[in-house]
């Protein structure tokens, strides 16, 4: 099969870019990485009569370090957040996460934005993008407005922006020094989307108790979850095995998975039980590495 | 009908323009307006590798961007790794290692190892399989690949141009 016809526009700056998204409407689709969208093309899932590529849009790409926040443009690669040191420094459960994402062919090319936007509820960044409370700046004919990742991520495939508005923006608060990040999954094969997976990260006090806790699932609902119930039960203790076991079962209360070809709800329900344990121990020991198991 | 674009393109050095549609693949591009079929189609979605090529020395899946979005850019195929007849380190020790069978996914493995080797020139066995993950063999079972890999990152440089 090969892509129906479409108009093709490759503006050089984000302005332009969004003049051509209101003058379309409903008929246009931003292009990023085509990670996502070229597939569905390819396979006429979608049938866009206007591509506006914002490959060009050079100011759409960078990644810089503000007081308190990682701040990323929504054309930056997958590729860029996985090698970069100050991603590593301040935000590490992004480091953590986005080996996870396909193979690096793909995060060569595929973005940041474009995985944020495009939803899937299996995609790692949106979960890590929950569990930071990072903050979504979308961009459109009314000007930007920001948006909480919580509120950000409505169901599957399907966002808070419109369709004339463009992510423009995305801002991850940073972590303090010492904090420790694991990210979990389990999938059908290493590089595969993931069934089901857990990010967390855990801020210690000098006594090792647990100071600050955020921990979201992906793979279990329309969109990611944050895992409420099972922080409360961290919070101010010391990460020993019977609190994470009691943690990991509390995770089911705020997941709302849905059965499907590739798994049973109660499946994935004990999954993201599995995977919680799974990135509490790793922060236990340490907080190194990704943890990856197969099915 | 949309209108159709000037691609101007430089695949393994020699500059090539053609008037394509939009909706051109870059994949169909190299095989049918640039006769250059040793980059193949597997899948059309992404996901089994076949189509990988280099552009501006950065690893893509052909089938996954437009010829449209080439344009001014620099290309690497499986045609441009070959030093005139003699295959390179990399080509040799997939042959020497028995790597492949039908060689459908070859040409996607080679050019994604040849990033690979670039940016790890001495990688271990995980390293080695991660960056094998992103491209399907149907025939060989991986172990030979696996071992081509390794003789040719221990290969010495000078032996050949480097991968
Ligand atoms: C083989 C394979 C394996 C993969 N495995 C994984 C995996 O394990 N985990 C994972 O998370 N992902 C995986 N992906 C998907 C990949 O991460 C994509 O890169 C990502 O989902 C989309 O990013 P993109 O830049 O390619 O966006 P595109 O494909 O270009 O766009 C995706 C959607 O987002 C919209 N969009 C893009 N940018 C913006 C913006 N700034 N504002 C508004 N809308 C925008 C587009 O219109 C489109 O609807 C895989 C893909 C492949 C092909
Ligand atoms: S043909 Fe491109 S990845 Fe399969
Ligand atoms: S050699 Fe036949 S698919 Fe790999």
């Amino acid at each position: 099969m090969k892509p129906a016809p479409f108009e093709y526009f490759a503006p050089e700056t984000a302005e332009e870019a969004l003049a051509l998204l209101a003058e379309y409407g409903m008929d246009a689709r931003p292009l990023a990485g085509g990670q996502s969208l070229v597939p569905l093309i390819n396979m006429r899932m979608a049938q866009p009569a206007v591509l506006v590529d914002l490959n060009h849009c050079c100011e759409l790409a960078y990644l810089r370090e503000e007081e308190k926040m990682l701040v990323s443009g929504p054309m930056t690669r997958q590729r860029e957040l996985e090698i970069s040191n100050t991603v590593r420094a301040h935000c590490p459960l992004i480091a953590e996460a986005v080996p996870h994402m396909g193979h690096a062919t793909i995060r060569n090319r595929g973005t940041v934005g474009g995985s944020l936007s495009h939803a899937d509820p299996s995609a790692e960044l949106p979960g890590v993008a929950v569990a930071l409370d990072a903050e979504m700046v979308a961009d459109g004919p009314n000007g930007r407005r920001t948006v909480p990742a919580t509120e950000f991520f409505l169901a599957e495939l399907t966002t808070a922006l419109e369709p004339d508005e463009v992510l423009r923006e995305i801002r991850f608060p940073k972590a303090p020094s010492g904090s420790r990040a694991a990210f979990a999954e389990v999938g059908s094969h290493f590089g595969g989307l993931a069934l089901v997976g857990v990010a967390a990260r855990v801020d210690l006090d000098s006594a090792g108790r647990c100071a600050a806790v955020a921990l979201a699932a992906i793979g279990a609902g329309e969109r990611p979850a944050r895992l409420s119930s099972a922080e409360t039960v961290l919070m101010g203790e010391v990460l020993g095995e019977q609190v994470i076991a009691e943690a990991s079962e509390a995770a089911v209360i705020d997941v709302d998975p849905l059965a499907d070809l590739h798994a049973t709800a109660h499946w994935r329900r004990r999954a993201v039980v599995a995977m919680t344990a799974r990135a509490l121990r790793e922060i236990a020991d340490g907080g190194e590495g990704v943890a990856e198991v197969r099915r | 009908m949309t209108a159709r674009r000037d691609v101007r393109v430089t695949v393994n050095g020699r500059a090539y323009t053609r008037n394509v549609e939009p909706r051109m693949l870059l994949v169909d591009f190299l095989r049918h307006e640039c006769g250059l079929t040793g980059t193949h189609v597997g899948c059309a979605h992404g996901v089994c590798g076949a189509c990988t090529i280099l552009l501006d020395d950065v690893s893509i899946r052909s089938c996954l961007a437009f010829a449209v979005q080439a344009e001014g850019k620099e290309i690497t195929t499986v045609e441009g790794l070959a030093d005139g007849e003699s295959p390179n380190a990399l080509q040799r020790a997939f042959h020497e290692n028995h790597a492949l069978q039908c060689g459908y996914c070859t040409p996607g493995f080679l050019m994604s190892l040849t990033e690979f080797l670039r940016e790890t020139p001495d990688p271990n066995e995980a390293q080695i399989r991660e960056r094998l993950s992103g491209n399907l063999c149907r025939c060989t079972g991986y172990a030979n690949i696996v071992r081509a890999v390794r003789a040719a990152a221990r290969r010495p440089r000078d032996e050949d141009c480097a991968p």
